[in-house]
This record gives structure tokens, C-alpha cells and sequence, in this order.
């Protein structure tokens, strides 16, 4: 009953969206109120009917509806009931399924507060239609969640074990939100150019910020989950389903620099749009590569070609509409902004010029393997030493300019005062560098720049924050998410230049040294948990003759799944993690230890967060100011008179 | 087969890598390099130094006698290429048709750079 429920709903969710499709485009044209009107109740119907099939199939989930054919593929009676509810995303139609609803939740947003005149916003939630009406029929047509089963099975296939774990229920919701977030951006881009609104930018600035947000959490959690689940320490991996991710982050990145300075000077305004298209299109093409089958990783649930081509024709009636709009009618927004070559501005269009070449960088790496692969059968791998040679330079220039923007005026700026203000934070650079070179060894050049940069970064943030108290929220936000990249950044380096590692094969009572630390194994354990069976094993971490404490590593064995994973154990102090994995059997109760020792890991995190809590600032700032016309004003004549 | 290989991936057997190292730290230092540099078949996102597959405890056997044996680092995987073939080089080669490749991202970099400039340029003379 409920699959057919969520079946029903889905299909009124078609039709409500085509209302709002062409109620929402129709109200672009100033006579037509009464279509405005029915656009936004079609939204809200769209928000209460995906909603409606959304709970529908969670319900299903939950009480284990094996006749329904995801359920059966994807969920057990065994599993925890958190795991039952993120077993409904973590499957490719349940994904697709919470992918809808979240642009249901968007359009809603943007047809009940979106800024920016009536008719900007019956255009962007027109536009949001039809992305809602393709990706509906795409869910109907090729990846129907409510699919029954007869006869139904008395027991689930279960979920993949890599999947049961707390950061990968949080982690698709929360890239979804960033993902699709960005189709807010876009449909205000699109509605602009049809309206021909040059206010845009402010308008869509709370959903480019929401989105960069998400994005960002989104990021963080699923680098997190790799480090402490695949059981290598590593955090990045330049996978190419990561690399989907990163691309829009990055051109989010971007936007959100250049839709300021769209916003506050009326310059880069065509450009912005071009980064709201390419931002969304990037989302797209993201999920196209983890969807479709072309690549495969533990991302691509199915591989099924009709999915990938559906995908396609999609990418390139999204992409090519917009562009051909942008083409038609970009004209029309041109304004002649004017800015002295040292000024904010300049600096904002720097930023823009590393973050896209970055973004073409991971792009040509992800994509030149496939395309060479499909035109001359060539296999060649592009790993990290790629991304070293060409992304880590360009980020890097990137960093070091960072601090100099927040410093310079609108339109004109005065360079050699803003360097003169940021000699303390130089200071700060130089003190990290000799820090780092007295007192740690190895003694590596990267880590040393990186502990510069770093201090650079974080120096200025500082100034920014002690100087300008009382100043606008967003010159923290700025200064907390500029901070942020500063402490990702020296754990990417900290990690990278001074993890020590040691493997050993141990029986009870035997002991290993992995950097500063010595531990004794205490033997295994049969343990059991809700779903699996697992080897536990006890590793005591000594301090002198006493035991300071104990980790448990883990080797699991899903049953029901007839899987193992192993589940680490990670010991943190906050500068510096203490990680152990349990290895193979090897008889006699020897078992295989694998021990890492990863300065400063945590800050990798850490930094992604104070990054977005930087966005949430920024986000919070403005919707309390609900008026900041004269106050930009005066701002800016402030700033133009430091 | 996907699975299979997955669960390889997951297995932390690390079988070859145990007692299996030179007792030269410098010389143990250019093998987990090198090591570091080529790809894992079986698994694919991972080099062979962090693989837990049979491959690549194979091939890290293979590194180090031929590293023992006194081959430098360009002549084992030149070997390792003839056999597999480039996909085994986690760095790509350089060569014609990875040209694209390697200098596409510097090619954006200066053409945004040369759009900036114009850009600028356009700007300050518009005050005028």
C-alpha cells in the first residue's frame, strides 16, 4: 500500500511541477500575477508530495517492505534502524528520490523568500520546474523507487557494510544540499537573464552561501569517513567521484567572490552568471559520472546505460539552454562598472582566475583518462602526483593572495598601507616557518611554506577580527573561513610530512613502537554487534609500566551481507591522531597491526568546519539585515578612507 | 567482480609488506616511493603501497628485487610500463598525447590571467 502511496504521489509531484514550470516561466512577464500565484502553490504542492513519497518509501524501509524491490536489494530486518532510514539514500533510487526532494525544499524557499522582485523569482522558480520535471521523469522512467516484487523474500540483501556508518548517513544529504543548492543559483542566473534583473546576485546570495555551506560540511564528512573507515589514514584520494564533488565546490567558491563584488559595485555581473551555470552544470556532470557507471567506486550503486544516457541528454538541455540564453541576452545586464587596477575588485577577479584554473585542473583530470580511454583505447591513470604538480601550485598562489583582499577598497585601493597592516601576520608566517624548522623534523620544503602560508592566513584573520570590531558580520565570516583554509592546511601538510607508520605482526603480549607511542597487544576478542560479528582486537597504549588506555580495532563480518570491513580505532589528543587497524589472522593468535601516528590530522576537519561556520556568519549576517543598502555605502566609503 | 576486488581493498592483509623491508632506511625510503608511484591493478584508487590486494604485495615484492638487484627507479618502471602499460604510473607520462593533459590547466590559468588584465584595463579606463 504505501509503494503505490509514494508511486501516486510521485506522479502528482510530475504534474504539480509542470504547473509550476509554466505557471512560474509565464509570471516572468509583469501582467501575468495570477500565474505567480499558482507557481508558488505548485512549488509548495511539489514540497508536500515529494515529501509524501519520501516518507512513503522511508516507511518502507523501516518496517522492511521487501516487496518492494529497493528495500528487498538494499535493507534487512538485522540492520539498526538508523542504518534501515539512511539505507533509503543509500541506494541509487532512493538517492535520486532525496536528490528531488531537496530541490523541492529549494524551490519552496525561493518562491516564499526569495528577494529580488516578482519577477526574478516566478522565473527562477519556473526554471527550478524543470529541472524538478526532468528529474522526475528521469526517477519514473529509469529508477522508480516503489518497484514491487512478487514473490517478496522473507529477508533483505542489506546494505553495504561501508555504508552502515554515521558519517555516510550524513554525508549524501549533505552534499545533496550542496549539489542541488546550487540549481538555486543557477535558476536565478537564468530567470536574471530572461528578466533582464541586474540585481540578481543579491537575491541569490543566500542560496549560493546555503549551498557553499553544504558543500563544504558535505566535503569534510566524506573525507573524514574515508580517513577512519578504509583503514589507511589517508584523507584525500583525488578519486574522480571526489573530485565531482570538489569541481563545484570550487566554482561555488568562485561565485560566491565575484557575486560580491556583482553585488556591491555592479562589476563581473555577466561573469557571475557564467559561474552560477558552470556551478550547477558541474553538479550535474558529477552526478552523470557517479550515476551513469562510467566510473566505479563504492559511489555507483548501479551502472545502468539508459540512466546514463537520460543523465546526458539532460546535462546538455540544461547546460546548452542556459548558455544559449546567456549568449542571447547577457548583453543586456553589461554594465560599465569602474575600479582603479589596485582595488577589491582586482583582487576578487584574481581569486576567480586561480579557483577556475584549480577547477579546470581537477576537471582535466577526471575527465582526460575517459575521453582518451573512449577516442584511442589508452588507459593511463592521472593519481595524486598530477594534482601535486599542477593543482597544489595554482591553490597555493591562490593562498598567498588571500589575505590582501579583504584589505583593499572598492573601486580603490591602497596597497602599500594594506601590506603595512598586514606586517604582524607576517610576522606570524615567518615565526611558523622557523617554528616548524626548529622543532620538527623531518625538515621538509612544502611543510615549511604550507606552516608559512598557514601562519599568513591566520595572522590576517586575526587582525581582521581584533581590528574591525563592530564592523559588519561579514568581515568575520570572511576572516573565519579565510582562517579556516589556514588550518586545513597545516593538517593536509602536517599529516603529509610527518605521519609515521609501522605494521607488525604481533602475538599477545608483544609490543610495537609507531612514532612517540609504544603499544601492547593484548590478544582478540570475539565480539558481537546488532548486525555483525567482529574480531576485536586490544591494543594497550603504555605510558612507562602503566596501560594509559585501550583501543579496539575491529575486523567485522556482515552475515547477512556476507561482507567484512574493518573498523578502526582512532585515539586523538586533537594535535595529533593515534590510529590502529586490525590486520589478517596469521594463526597462533598473531594477528597483522597496523599503527599510523598523523600529526595534526584533525585540523583537516577542523578547518572545513571553521570554513563553514564562516559560511553560516556570513548567512546569519545578512538575513538579520533585512535593509543594508545605506550601510554598504557607508561601508565602502569607510573602507575607501582606511 | 567489482565487489571482489573491493573486498581485496578492504582486507588488510599487507602480507608482503611485513618482514619484507630493506634494513637501509634510505633504501626502504626510495622503495615506499616508488612504491607510492605505481597503481594498483586490482583495486584502482589505491597505489600499491597502501593496497591490501595480492597484487599488490606481488608488485611490491617485484619493486624491491629488482631494487635489490640494483636497478634504479626509471628502469623498474619502465619495465613495470612495457608489462602493464602506462595506466600503472600514477603520475601520467609526458608525452604527445598527455600533452593536452599537463598543460590545460596553465593554459586556463594564463588565458584567465590575460582576461583579467583586459578586464582591469577596461575598467580603469572607464573611470576616465
Amino acid at each position: 500500500m504505501t509503494g503505490e502511496l509514494g508511486q501516486v504521489a510521485l506522479c502528482f509531484a510530475l504534474a504539480l511541477s509542470l504547473v509550476m514550470a509554466g505557471a512560474g516561466l509565464a509570471g516572468v512577464r509583469q501582467a501575468n500575477a495570477a500565474a505567480r500565484g499558482i507557481a508558488v502553490s505548485a512549488t509548495l504542492g511539489l514540497l508536500v508530495f515529494t515529501a509524501l513519497a519520501f516518507g512513503a518509501l522511508t516507511y518502507a524501509y523501516v518496517t522492511s517492505d521487501f516487496s518492494i524491490q529497493t528495500v528487498a536489494n538494499n535493507s534487512n530486518t538485522l540492520k539498526p534502524l538508523i542504518y534501515r532510514i539512511s539505507g533509503v539514500w543509500g541506494n541509487h533510487e532512493g538517492s535520486m528520490l532525496l536528490w528531488l526532494l531537496v530541490l523541492a525544499l529549494y524551490a519552496a524557499l525561493v518562491a516564499l523568500l526569495g528577494r529580488g522582485g516578482p519577477r526574478l523569482t516566478s522565473g527562477a522558480v519556473g526554471i527550478q520546474g524543470l529541472l524538478a520535471v526532468a528529474f522526475l521523469l528521469f526517477i519514473l522512467f529509469t529508477s522508480n523507487p516503489f518497484l514491487r516484487l512478487d514473490p517478496a523474500p522473507f529477508e533483505g540483501a542489506g546494505l553495504n557494510p561501508l555504508l552502515q556508518d554515521i558519517g555516510l548517513a550524513l554525508h549524501p544529504p549533505m552534499l545533496y544540499a550542496g549539489y542541488v543548492g546550487l540549481s538555486a543559483s543557477f535558476a536565478y542566473a537564468a530567470a536574471a537573464l530572461m528578466v533582464g534583473e541586474r540585481g540578481w546576485a543579491r537575491a541569490a546570495r543566500p542560496f549560493m552561501l546555503l549551498a557553499w555551506i553544504a558543500l563544504t560540511c558535505g566535503i569534510a564528512l566524506g573525507s573524514w569517513w574515508a580517513y577512519y573507515e578504509l583503514g589507511w589514514g589517508g584523507f584525500w584520494f583525488w578519486d574522480p567521484v571526489e573530485n565531482a564533488s570538489l569541481m563545484p565546490w570550487l566554482i561555488a567558491t568562485a561565485l560566491l567572490h565575484s557575486a560580491l563584488a556583482s553585488e556591491r559595485s555592479g562589476a563581473f555581473r555577466t561573469w557571475s552568471l557564467l559561474l552560477a551555470i558552470t556551478g550547477f552544470s558541474l553538479s550535474l556532470i558529477g552526478t552523470f559520472l557517479v550515476r551513469s557507471g562510467v566510473l566505479s567506486s563504492v559511489h555507483s550503486f548501479a551502472s545502468d546505460p539508459a540512466r546514463g544516457f537520460f543523465i546526458m541528454v539532460l546535462i546538455a538541455l540544461a547546460i546548452g539552454g542556459a548558455l544559449a540564453l546567456f549568449a542571447l541576452r547577457a548583453h543586456t545586464l553589461q554594465g560599465g562598472a569602474s575600479f582603479e587596477p589596485v582595488s577589491r575588485e582586482t583582487t576578487l577577479l584574481l581569486n576567480n582566475v586561480f579557483l577556475v584554473a584549480a577547477c579546470a585542473c581537477v576537471f582535466v583530470g577526471t575527465l582526460y583518462p575517459l575521453v582518451l580511454d573512449a577516442v584511442s583505447g589508452t588507459k593511463i591513470s592521472v593519481g595524486p602526483p598530477y594534482y601535486a604538480l599542477t593543482f597544489a601550485p595554482i591553490f597555493f598562489a591562490l593562498l598567498l593572495l588571500v589575505p590582501l583582499g579583504p584589505r583593499l577598497g572598492w573601486k580603490r585601493g591602497d596597497l602599500k598601507a594594506a601590506w603595512r597592516a598586514l606586517y604582524p601576520a607576517l610576522g606570524l608566517a615567518g615565526v611558523a616557518a622557523l617554528a616548524v624548522l626548529a622543532l620538527i623534523s623531518p625538515r621538509t620544503v612544502t611543510a615549511t611554506l604550507a606552516f608559512a602560508v598557514a601562519g599568513w592566513l591566520i595572522g590576517a584573520s586575526l587582525l581582521d577580527i581584533r581590528k574591525r570590531k563592530g564592523a559588519r558580520a561579514s568581515a568575520f565570516a570572511a576572516a573565519l573561513a579565510h582562517a579556516g583554509l589556514g588550518v586545513t592546511l597545516m593538517g593536509v601538510a602536517g599529516t603529509t610530512a610527518w605521519r609515521s607508520e609501522a605494521l607488525e605482526v604481533l602475538g599477545p603480549g608483544q609490543t610495537m613502537q609507531v612514532g612517540p607511542y609504544i603499544l601492547r597487544f593484548d590478544g582478540v576478542a570475539r565480539v558481537e554487534g546488532p548486525n555483525y560479528i567482529a574480531d576485536q582486537g586490544r591494543l594497550a597504549l603504555m605510558d612507562g609500566g602503566k596501560v594509559k588506555a585501550m583501543l579496539r580495532p575491529e575486523q567485522r563480518f556482515y552475515p547477512a551481507e556476507n561482507q567484512s570491513v574493518s573498523d578502526t580505532a582512532i585515539r586523538t589528543t586533537g594535535l595529533r591522531d593515534l590510529y590502529v587497524a586490525l590486520g589478517d589472522d596469521r594463526g597462533q593468535g598473531r594477528f597483522a597491526i597496523r599503527a599510523y601516528v598523523s600529526p595534526l590530522a584533525p585540523f583537516i576537519w577542523l578547518g572545513g568546519l571553521v570554513m563553514a561556520l564562516g559560511g553560516i556568519l556570513s548567512l546569519f549576517g545578512r538575513l538579520r539585515l533585512r535593509a543594508p543598502a545605506p550601510e554598504d555605502a557607508a561601508e565602502s566609503q569607510a573602507q575607501a578612507a582606511e | 567482480m567489482k565487489t571482489l576486488a573491493f573486498l581485496l581493498l578492504m582486507t588488510l592483509s599487507a602480507a608482503a609488506a611485513v618482514g619484507e623491508s630493506f634494513s637501509d632506511p634510505a633504501m626502504e625510503a626510495r622503495a615506499r616511493d616508488l612504491q607510492r608511484q605505481l597503481r594498483c591493478l586490482v583495486c584502482q584508487g589505491e597505489s600499491i603501497d597502501e593496497s591490501g590486494a595480492d597484487f599488490a604485495a606481488d608488485m611490491r615484492h617485484l619493486v624491491r628485487t629488482q631494487m635489490a638487484e640494483g636497478k634504479s627507479d626509471a628502469q623498474i618502471q619502465d619495465y613495470l610500463v612495457a608489462r602493464y602499460g602506462d595506466f600503472i604510473l600514477m603520475k601520467p607520462p609526458v608525452q604527445p598525447n598527455t600533452w593536452l593533459l599537463w598543460l590545460a590547466p596553465f593554459v586556463v590559468l594564463g588565458a584567465g590571467g590575460a582576461v583579467a588584465w583586459v578586464t582591469v584595463k577596461k575598467a580603469a579606463a572607464a573611470k576616465g
